[in-house]
């Protein structure tokens, strides 16, 4: 299949193992990315927090570039994934906004392609049989626990993820690898997300209750599809919980066997290499 | 004369936050009301009751992350998330003072960076907000482990048409 990709500014930068394996994977599984032409910034939670204009003009422009191609567009990042998502269906909701936008925008925007995420292409399109039929290096010794975080499922209307209480695709992806995925009860919590600077104290707290939940789990790692939570999980963690975090598609790549884990988990601040060596997985 | 009341539901232009009946749900899944001086089903009240001055002062309204769980469980479908975007907003038209400087100057450090480049360049935005803020020690020393990574690129590539990118930003001024 051929779709769009959108990056988002996190993953030229702080999310770079994320671009960099989810571009691996999508190789792998034959799934073609055209990037989306001249992209810019979907404004985050600092637009919609501010100006509720500026947060549907901002992604609106890269959902009127991404259609000039014609296909659906995969969008990785779960905090641009919501925005797109939420500037869609402000704009099908609203129709004043929508012409408002266009004007400044000066394109029309026709409402023909779909926004995606990886989770739901690799479940949903390629399917778990043919994902495990790529399967060269089972991870065994990896006990995860999926976090879907908060950006990818609500609100549920808008993003249709499944499931959005209880998410199961993760997991099912992670058991196909042929690691033991652990069920917790925080699978769609929140990590403090954009208070990471303003309010560190408050992301603190947060992801330290998200690692002692996930210790008791019996989990040995956790696994995200958000740059936001992955750094949140990955830097703001008190030393003595610390468990390490992956983005979902670097353990895709590295039960496919694909070139790149080692590379990337050098980006990492809590070191897998411990946990990768003694489970012999490179 | 418009009530605080009426005009936060005309921002909202949904369902109107009368139909809370205060069953508390909001409050019991919010990550965050822990740290918050009124919680969310609170500042319903408090707008109800006109108390316009304590909620647009109150720092519920910056602590709130947007994670959408309060929405996603509401029985009656009042949208809190959108309601604190709304309150966040008149806090700002209205310069009331900000009780959350830090948070709203790291969203203002964001969106320049935004406006300035089309993408975020991480660099230069923690830089700004570390100016505007005036705390420029914390988080120092990961920082330059990040850089040493690879994960802070300075010279990452910027939207080509940012004149486009400035237009939306001037004319979605409120």
């Amino acid at each position: 299949m051929k779709v769009s990709y959108y990056p988002g500014c996190s993953l030229h930068a702080t999310g770079r193992e994320y671009d960099e394996s989810v571009k691996a994977v999508s190789s792998a599984l034959q799934i073609e990315l055209k990037e989306v032409d001249d992209w810019s910034c979907c404004g985050a939670s600092s637009a919609h927090m501010t100006n509720y204009k500026l947060s549907v003009a901002l992604p609106a422009r890269n959902l009127i570039a991404a259609e000039k191609d014609g296909m659906d567009v995969m969008v990785p990042c779960a905090a641009c994934f919501n925005r797109f998502k939420m500037a869609q269906h402000h704009l099908r909701e609203n129709s004043a906004l929508k012409s408002e936008v266009e004007g400044i925008i000066g394109k029309e925007y026709r409402d023909s392609i779909a926004v995606r995420n990886p989770i739901d292409i690799i479940y949903n399109d390629i399917g778990i049989d043919a994902l495990a039929g790529k399967v060269t290096r089972k991870l065994t010794g990896l006990k995860p626990v999926s976090y879907y975080g908060c950006l990818l499922l609500r609100p549920p209307e808008v993003c249709e993820f499944e499931n959005y209480e209880n998410p199961y695709m993760l997991d099912a992806i992670m058991n196909t690898l042929g690691a033991e995925s652990k069920n917790w009860s925080c699978k769609t919590d929140c990590c403090g997300g954009s208070l990471t600077l303003g309010k560190t104290e408050i992301v603190v707290h947060l992801v330290n209750k998200l690692m002692r939940m996930a210790n008791e789990a019996d989990a040995n790692c956790l696994v995200t599809a958000c740059p936001v939570c992955f750094a949140n999980l990955d830097m703001r963690a008190g030393k003595d919980l610390s468990l390490p975090v992956f983005y979902f598609t670097e353990l895709v790549a590295l039960a496919l066997g694909l070139q790149g884990p080692e590379k990337w988990f050098k980006m990492h601040n809590v070191d897998p290499m411990p946990l990768i060596k003694s489970s012999g997985l490179l | 004369m418009t009530t605080f009341l009426e005009e936060v539901n005309r921002r909202i232009d949904g369902v109107p936050i009368q139909r809370c009946y205060h069953c508390r749900k909001c409050t019991a899944g919010c990550p965050i009301a822990f740290a918050m001086e009124y919680n969310p089903n609170k500042i319903i009240r408090m707008i109800q009751n006109g108390k316009k001055a304590d909620v647009l002062n109150s720092s519920t309204i910056w602590l709130c992350a947007s994670c959408e769980t309060c929405v996603t469980r509401c029985p009656n479908d009042v949208d809190i998330a959108r309601m604190m975007d709304v309150l966040r907003e008149m806090a700002i038209e209205e310069r009331v003072d900000i009780r959350e400087k830090n948070i709203l100057k790291f969203h203002e450090a964001f969106l320049s960076s935004v406006k300035m480049g089309g993408r975020i360049n991480e660099p230069f935005m923690i830089a700004n907000y570390k100016l505007k803020s005036g705390d420029y020690f914390s988080d120092v020393g990961m920082g330059l482990s990040m850089l040493m990574k690879g994960k802070l690129s300075l010279f990452s590539p910027r939207t080509k048409d940012i004149k486009a990118v400035k237009k939306i930003f001037n004319e979605t001024k409120a």
